[in-house]
């Protein structure tokens, strides 16, 4: 029981972290119906911008601040110089552009770090809880992962329903030409949305370094169980990918505590064929809906 | 208040519209009138803004505005509701009229449009919280026309506004565009394949064929013209 209990809890701090990066992958395909597979690059290029200010600082909260400003930036970047060629063409201009986008960063980072993962700290004790004698599988850090990403998903939420900006960047990416008619400079919301999701991504960056290490490639799995996490809720809803990612997190756990850890991997990439082939809709898209 | 000059626009390699021109005083109502593919709503996507002109000119308010995007030329006072009406379906019907208007900075004003506009359809606020997409037509219609005065546009183009409605609801859109000519000095350029009741509001007609200019001049006078009816405007 305390070993399911375990589990549970390791689940959840995974998921909220899958859900991070999976919200990421959201916010874009929304907005401009692009997978980004640089999703991965991009937060490990701010992780390890948090991981030399903090070493050269010795501030945790600045590096963790510079991480998600440089997350805003690097996000808005990208999509200016080089998604904006790409988008409303043949998808797989996109995938290429974002693939190559991935290899890029990941050459520059390992000029400039070098290619041996190193050490990140979190931002509290990663020692369990004491509950009843015992050191549970869930401490500070995983409140404040758990909290983090559960206050940024809460912050877009609000932001995309109760401001003027939100309802802009809705309008641009349900229906571009209508919302031009509207006044909306459609352009401008891609740039918005795509600098916000690299800033929830550089967040999970920041929340899985410890227990990762921050390399060159350290990111890569953290993609596939995002985008797992992603059409597992349905692609294109928020809401869908903070659930997609903690379904993904809790089963993903108790795979590794039941089955092994050598099958986490396996096994969610037997999720995402299972989701494809059963529900490919996901759990809470509106595409379904929007067909008719 | 808006003058057309030998407007020409290509789709590749396909010429649309052909050295269109055509003028709407302030405060008129011209009909565009033809029959399916004739370039009438070619005509008013390039005079929107969404698609570019590659000849002649376009000068609202005195000044051209040939070469300008749509996002810009709403801020303008130019407002074009498209064909279907453009309404976005994931949104509410709150959410679609408080777009219309967003771009304006001033929030009392905002506000105090979206009374005015509630006021000319009191439907839209039945329905506020609704999605678009469970609306009927007619309330669609409505919508887009309403999402539209959100700007407090000067000059209103219309696409279509009475395709798929019944009677009685064009009928009612039309004495709307009549009224807001009247009581708010609305100028309108209005498309429409229905000839009948188009020239029913409208001062002036323009009649297209295969992007051509082929007849120009009084409402009343076209109606009554038998041989354009018959060879242009479908009507018995």
């Amino acid at each position: 029981m305390s070993r399911f209990v375990d589990l549970t809890l390791n689940g959840i701090s995974n998921g909220m972290i899958y859900a991070a990066v999976a919200l990421s992958l959201v916010l874009i395909w929304r907005a401009t119906r692009i997978i980004n597979f640089a999703q991965g690059g991009m937060l490990m290029i701010t992780t390890f911008i948090a991981s030399s200010v903090i070493e050269s600082s010795g501030s945790y909260w600045l590096g963790f601040a510079v991480a998600l400003v440089t997350g805003l930036a690097l996000g808005a970047v990208v999509e200016r110089v080089l998604v904006r060629h790409v988008e409303g063409g043949p998808p797989l201009n996109a995938v290429i552009a974002t693939l190559g986008l991935l290899v890029l960063l990941q050459a520059v980072a390992g000029m400039i770090w070098g290619g041996t993962p190193r050490s990140f700290p979190p931002a509290f004790s990663i020692r369990g809880y004491e509950v009843s004698g015992r050191h549970v599988l869930f401490g500070p850090f995983d409140t404040f992962t758990v909290l983090a990403v559960l206050g940024a998903a809460g912050l877009l939420a609000l932001l995309f329903r109760a401001t003027g900006v939100g309802l802009q960047m809705r309008a641009a990416a349900f229906d571009p030409l209508a919302a031009r008619l509207q006044g909306v400079r459609v352009a401008r919301m891609y740039t918005v949305g795509w600098a916000l999701a690299a800033l929830s991504g550089s967040l999970a960056g920041l929340l899985v370094a410890p227990s990762v290490f921050v390399g060159p490639n350290t990111f890569d799995a953290i993609l596939v169980f995002a985008f797992t996490a992603a059409v597992l809720g349905g692609l294109d809803s928020p809401v869908g990918a903070v659930v997609g990612g903690l379904v993904l997190g809790l089963s993903l756990s108790y795979v590794s505590g039941y089955a092994g850890s050598s099958l986490v991997t396996l096994a969610a990439l037997g999720i995402l064929i299972a989701v494809l082939m059963v529900r490919p809709e996901g759990l809470f898209s509106s595409a379904r809906r929007r067909r008719i | 208040m808006l003058e057309v000059e030998g407007l020409t626009t290509h789709y590749g390699p396909v010429r649309a519209i052909d050295d269109v021109s055509l003028a709407v005083p302030a405060g008129g109502i011209v009909a565009v009138l033809g029959a399916n593919g004739a370039g009438k709503t070619s005509l008013l996507r390039t005079i929107s803004g969404l698609v570019r002109a590659t000849g002649g000119r376009i000068v609202f308010d005195g000044e051209t505005i040939t070469q300008q995007p749509a996002e810009d030329l709403v801020r303008r006072g130019l407002a074009y509701v498209p064909e279907g009406g453009g309404v976005i379906g994931e949104l509410t019907v709150a959410e679609n009229l408080r777009l219309g208007a967003l771009w304006r900075r001033d929030r009392e004003e905002r506000s105090r449009t979206l009374d005015e506009v509630v006021a000319i359809f009191p439907r839209l606020a039945e329905r506020s919280s609704m999605h678009a997409s469970t609306l009927s037509g007619g309330e669609r219609q409505m919508l887009s026309i309403g999402r539209a005065l959100m700007g407090r546009p000067r000059l209103l183009l219309l696409d279509e506004p009475s395709l798929g409605l019944a009677p009685i609801v064009v009928e009612q859109i039309m004495r709307v565009i009549g009224e807001l000519r009247r009581e708010r000095g609305l100028t309108v350029l209005l498309v429409e394949q229905n000839a009948r009741s188009a020239l029913s509001v409208a001062d002036q007609g323009v009649v297209l064929n295969v992007g051509h200019v082929v007849a120009q001049g009084d409402a009343n006078e076209l109606a009554g013209d038998e041989q354009l009816r018959r060879a242009y405007l479908g009507m018995a």
